[in-house]
């Protein structure tokens, strides 16, 4: 049995995977992931992110490029000798086996005696809090205790990579929140290079080091998570983390810093070009998030109309249809006593601050 | 408002709606069974006098001892067999997409689509001296003299292992498709290799599924009177043809009882068996 082989690297090198039909499930995919790193796969179901993890499991042949765990490439390498550590989202437990057994099951694998095999199981049922359970069946647990169970059958194995699918998904909101928690506590003591695949953004902004977002097979952007939150790349990211207000408008002057928009609502704004070069003269949208709108007393900014205020506890969402008949969200931290706006009043709204305003191209 | 209706459990409707087939079973299962049983404790052909004579003339005579013997050990060979080969087909059908299951179901029932007797013909004729198998190996130069592959155990259990095929490999497939696809990748991921898979998380989960396969194939190879006695011919002899002789040409309705009353009791032992085994399956584990 090697030591502990926690931290190793893994660098998934230009892989691109065709279907048997021919459409293209993953394209170039470029990850360099350092050892010990907590690596959020995040995109809308169908983006190709399962595959994705099922090529690095090695349970998918890619059709391009390659994997590196370490050193290795272990392309050549089948599943079972790849010592990926797998979590699934529905846990995949053996119903048959005590949980004891299951947490072994790895090890039974590599020809560890069974009295070692007890005690290492023992070992990390104390780890992930469940010491009493080892001679229960899995659907004697609930929810939560068999994918704790699940993590402690993947660590077992000491991999040297930790995926986990979905591993959230099917518990509930307050129990989620304690196994996040949970994983990323036991993912620090182990030390393990970890790759979280979820649809769910909070998810991957909480958990990530690095947040790799992936769309229709490709991957639109990878960086920590304030870098896609705050400084995304592509229209995509910028749309799908974080709630956003797209509003088109033309480029007015552009350099590479800074872009002066025309806003179809109706003003000119400073904003950052995100998407690359702009060109002017050319059809922009730009991206505000509905906390990186106020409302202005003088005459800068777009004129709208406020059609509905939501009082959402710690912020107030106020729905403001603008000059060109287009919606947007403004989100009001509540401070003291915020004035609630009545329905049909005329604000104006402008960014907080240029930086705050992405410009894309706009692709038709 | 009448108290009648409300007191009523709905739960006990089903009682009154099993009563026709519970009728049924009674006067044409339970009955001729009791006169069976009556028959049977009677020492002459007539009936005419009480005792345990048929029985105790069964269970000292070797050449019936004999025929019990080969004809429990003829199901456990078609078990067998219907087991070896029909698991690879319902575990390959759980693996292909949908059209090839369309094909693999086809395959799997087409014997039952056909009457027995059909079935059993062309096994004579595909078993026989001059028959297919026979005449290929011969036109190859492979041997000289046919082979006897008709009217031997080994040319009944094959044709049995056919006819019986659908009543092992359904209950298989049904057990197979129960299993969660992510527990095989789920062991592998762990480093176990497809043998490992297969004999530690397949298998067992699988295990209600051969029980049921194999105490179905099992009661209907040891009874199928048709093809063991067009197959078996006039010299392999089994326990329902046995039964008939006694019954029918030998008129000896008290000993054909006895030998039917053995013959259930000796089914219901086994099948008890695989019964248990399937219930201690269910705490399968092991080290």
């Amino acid at each position: 049995m090697a030591e502990t082989q926690g931290g190793r690297s893994l660098v998934v090198d230009a892989v691109t995977h065709r279907y048997p039909s021919g459409a293209l499930a993953v394209e170039n995919i470029n990850l360099d992931i350092k050892g010990g790193e907590i690596i959020a796969l995040l995109g809308p179901s169908g983006c190709g992110k399962t595959t994705l993890l099922r090529i690095i499991a090695g349970f998918i042949a890619q059709s391009q490029g390659r994997i590196i765990i370490g050193d290795d490439i272990v392309d050549a390498l089948p599943p079972n000798r790849r010592a990926v550590g797998i979590v699934f989202q529905n846990y995949a437990l053996f119903p048959h086996l005590s949980i004891s057994e299951n947490v072994g099951y790895g090890l039974a694998a590599r020809g560890v005696d069974k009295a070692t095999r007890q005690r290492e199981a023992q070992r990390l049922l104390e780890l992930v809090q469940l010491p009493t359970m080892s001679e229960r069946l899995p659907r004697q647990l609930s929810g939560g205790q068999q994918q704790r169970v699940a993590l402690a059958r993947a660590l077992a194995i000491k991999p040297s990579i930790l995926l986990l699918d979905e591993p959230f998904a099917a518990l509930d909101k307050n129990l989620r929140l304690d196994m996040q928690i949970e994983v990323k506590r036991l993912q620090r003591v182990s030390g393990i290079t970890t790759l979280i695949v979820t649809h769910d953004q909070e998810e991957a902004l909480s958990m990530a080091d690095r947040v790799a977002v992936l769309s229709h097979g490709k991957l639109e952007q990878f960086g920590s998570p304030s870098d896609v939150y705050d400084r995304p790349q592509t229209l995509f990211v910028n749309t799908f983390v974080g709630a956003s207000n797209r509003m088109p408008g033309v480029v007015v002057s552009a350099d590479r810093t800074a872009a002066k928009v025309r806003l179809d609502a109706g003003a000119e704004i400073i904003a950052r070009p995100a998407g690359g070069a702009l060109t002017e003269g050319g059809r922009v949208t730009v991206c505000i998030r509905p906390e990186h709108l106020q409302f202005v007393g003088d005459e800068t900014g777009f004129a709208g109309v406020v059609g509905m205020s939501l009082p959402l506890g710690a912020t107030v969402v106020h729905e403001v249809t603008t000059a060109d008949g287009s919606g947007v969200k403004v989100s009001q931290a509540r401070i003291g006593e915020t004035r609630a706006l009545e329905s049909g009043a005329a604000v104006r709204l402008a960014p907080l601050a240029p930086s705050l305003a992405n410009a894309f191209p706009a692709t038709l | 408002m009448g108290t009648a209706p409300a007191s009523r459990d709905v739960t006990s409707y089903g009682m009154g709606l099993a009563a026709p087939l519970a009728l049924f079973f009674l006067v044409f299962f339970v009955a001729p069974l009791l006169q069976l049983l009556w028959l049977s404790l009677h020492n002459d052909t007539a009936a005419l006098h009480w005792g345990f004579g048929q029985y105790l003339h069964f269970l000292t005579d070797p050449f019936s001892l004999g025929v019990l013997g080969s004809t429990l050990l003829l199901g456990a060979e078609v078990t067998a067999v219907c087991l070896v080969l029909g698991f690879p087909i319902a575990w390959l059908y759980q693996r292909v997409g949908p059209r090839l299951q369309t094909i693999i179901i086809l395959i799997v029932l087409l014997p039952l689509l056909t009457s027995v007797v059909v079935r059993t013909f062309a096994w004579i004729v595909i078993l026989g001296r001059q028959g297919i198998i026979n005449a290929t190996l011969q036109s190859l130069g492979i041997i000289d003299t046919p082979l006897k592959l008709l009217y031997t155990q080994f040319g009944v259990v094959i044709a049995l292992a056919q006819v019986q095929m659908p009543l092992m490999t359904l209950p298989l497939i049904t057990a197979l498709g129960r299993i969660d696809p992510n527990l095989d990748d789920a062991s592998c991921s762990l480093g176990a290799g497809s043998w490992r898979t297969f004999f530690r998380v397949v298998l067992p989960l699988s295990l209600p599924g051969v029980i049921a396969g194999c105490t179905l194939t099992y009661a209907a190879a040891i009874t199928a009177f048709i093809t063991q006695s067009l197959i078996g011919g006039g010299q392999m002899l089994f326990m329902p043809m046995y039964l008939y002789q006694q019954a029918s040409t030998l008129q000896n309705w008290p000993f054909a009882s006895a030998i039917s009353i053995i013959f259930l009791l000796a089914v219901l032992a086994v099948v008890s068996v695989f019964t248990t085994l399937g219930r201690m399956s269910r705490g399968y584990g092991g080290a």
